[in-house]
């Protein structure tokens, strides 16, 4: 649920490569228990941003401070207090569904008795219990989605990012993916998601959109069908990739 | 007819990657193959152009066996693969020219149908494959696929994770291409690209769920549709699911699409039922379905019917 402390501060986010410059002081607030939407065509420099968001890769300049932390100084502690799952998904195929789920919450340090506790209630919440022991190269693909989902977030993170959580997955499951992600920032957590399904920057509090290295747009989906004044966030997020040309 | 694919099935181990494939394909059609990662689609063009084998089954292309006649098939057939595989470490133009000397033809002698394409990589040239954005691979990896002048074209998932903007423009050039006389089939997880093709198989497990044009599919939706909205979107499903005459709720952007069990739904009540749940601004209309609506339908009847 949005609230209005604020979990994620960009002023003036710039990232360069050489001359080339991916992310153009970049200026946005994300709100602790939102779902912020991240979109954007393809080079306008999403993959950077969350990258630099996730502690991964150092900003050029800029102030930014993610749950407490800034960007440029205190990336392992971002590290730490984010959750991140990808479209191709980070489960091992050749462990089972529990030892993946062990092997995760290892390397953030949770105590092998509170991992014994969590495993059972997670697989108990997603009716997992009977899979426990299978591999994963054995669980269909829904399910290896909504585990990949319940891993991210099992250390308990403030903020999960979500790189095209649903590329490929079946209408039914894509839906269901997201009642989850809703079940999370109800809990408190801070959904920052990437889409390419139109219909799903509906389900957002809070859409950016960037085009060419900068945020083009950032609203929620209402305001921003409003001031453009179209139907849809389809129709919105082509304006915006049109207007460049 | 162009392609036609009788009875295939294909394992891997114990699992069913397909079960009982048929459909046909006629000369000159975009045909679309439209299902969720795991329905089967690249193992089934993986048969089509003759890199893997199916357990059961035989599909022939212009007549050309895909086992018996898999060299014929090889030098007429464009295939591009989910994956980039381009060689990343040749400049653009080596890439195309490698590819052209291996059909034993040349740039210059196909240029007018890579033309549209290529012209926009071409200021790129010299630039290694593997430095090319996501959008330029996807150019190049099409005009290598087109550079012998093949009778079909076979793209798998050419779109996956591309934006909203560039997956329009490709489908243009996918039509330009069928335009030119050119055969198509492609693979998309993306609903909403079928309405672009001539004719689509919807695929989920393995299996075909239907074949026809994307018109026909929407036209044979069961029910009458509807687009339900109010101003608490959240115990809106909650209430719909909870209608006695409800068969299906589902969410599609800002709106609920809502099936009731008779073809048509009682409006009138339905409208009474949210008011009594304190639903305010609510909208019902009657709207048409589209090919999501469609797959959603078939999914829900395939699984009801497997558990009978």
């Amino acid at each position: 649920m949005k609230t209005d402390e604020k979990i994620i501060t960009a002023r003036n986010l710039v990232k360069k490569f050489g001359h080339f410059v991916a992310n153009d002081h970049l200026n946005f607030d994300v709100y602790r228990g939102e779902v912020f939407g991240f979109l954007g065509a393809n080079g306008a420099g999403k993959t950077t941003a969350i990258r630099i968001l996730c502690g991964l890769s150092e900003p050029t300049s800029g102030e930014i401070m993610v749950a407490g932390f800034d960007a440029h100084t205190q990336r392992d502690l971002i590290k730490k207090n984010i959750g991140y799952m990808s479209q191709k998904f980070s489960l091992y195929d050749d462990l089972t569904v529990s030892e993946n789920i062990r092997f995760y919450a290892g390397i953030y340090e949770i105590s092998a008795k509170e991992i014994r506790s969590r495993t059972d209630d997670l697989l108990k919440r997603l009716g997992f219990e009977h899979a426990k022991n299978k591999l994963i190269r054995d669980i269909p693909l829904g399910w290896k989605q909504k585990l990949a989902f319940s891993i991210a977030i099992f250390h308990r993170p403030q903020i999960v990012f979500l790189d095209e959580p649903t590329g490929g997955v079946d209408p039914i499951t894509r839906r269901q993916f997201w009642d989850l992600i809703y079940e999370a920032a109800q809990g408190g957590i801070t959904v920052f998601v990437t889409t390419h399904y139109m219909d799903e920057a509906e389900y957002c509090d809070r859409v950016s959109i960037m085009v060419e290295g900068r945020i083009a747009a950032l609203d929620t989906p209402d305001n921003l069908k409003k001031s453009f004044n179209v139907a849809n966030m389809d129709e919105v997020f082509r304006k915006l990739a049109r207007n460049i040309e | 007819m162009f392609i036609s694919a009788k009875n295939i099935f294909k394992n891997y181990g114990s699992t069913q990657a397909l079960s009982d494939i048929s459909f046909e394909v006629n000369k000159n059609e975009l045909f679309g193959f439209i299902g969720p990662d795991g329905a089967g689609k690249t193992t089934l063009f993986r048969i089509l152009t003759t890199l893997l084998l199916a357990d059961k089954g035989s599909a022939t292309i212009n007549g050309w066996d895909v086992v018996n006649d898999f060299k014929t098939i090889r030098n007429n057939v464009g295939y591009m693969p989910g994956r980039f595989s381009l060689y990343q470490d040749l400049s653009v133009e080596e890439n195309l020219t490698f590819f052209a000397t291996i059909f034993g033809t040349t740039i210059e002698e196909n240029y007018d149908l890579i033309r549209d394409i290529y012209v926009q990589i071409e200021p790129f040239k010299k630039r290694l494959a593997g430095k090319l954005s996501g959008g330029m691979k996807q150019k190049l990896a099409l005009s290598c696929a087109l550079i012998h002048a093949p009778e079909l074209l076979v793209l798998d998932e050419p779109t996956t994770g591309v934006d909203a903007v560039s997956r329009k423009e490709f489908w243009e050039m996918l039509r330009n291409l069928r335009d030119k006389g050119i055969t198509i089939i492609v693979s998309t997880p993306y609903m909403d690209e079928a309405s672009l093709c001539d004719r689509v198989a919807l695929m989920q497990n393995g299996k075909i769920m239907q074949i026809d044009t994307p018109q026909h599919i929407v036209g044979e939706f069961p029910r009458k549709l509807y687009a339900v909205r109010s101003s608490n979107m959240y115990s809106l499903k909650d209430d719909l699911l909870h209608f006695p005459e409800q068969h299906s709720v589902h969410l599609f952007g800002q709106y609920l699409h809502f099936t009731a069990r008779e073809r048509e739904a009682d409006i009138l009540g339905l409208r009474h039922y949210l008011e009594g749940k304190n639903h305010q601004n609510i909208i019902i209309e009657a709207i048409e379905p589209g090919i999501e609506d469609c797959f959603i339908e078939l999914m829900t009847e395939n699984s009801a019917s497997n558990e009978n």
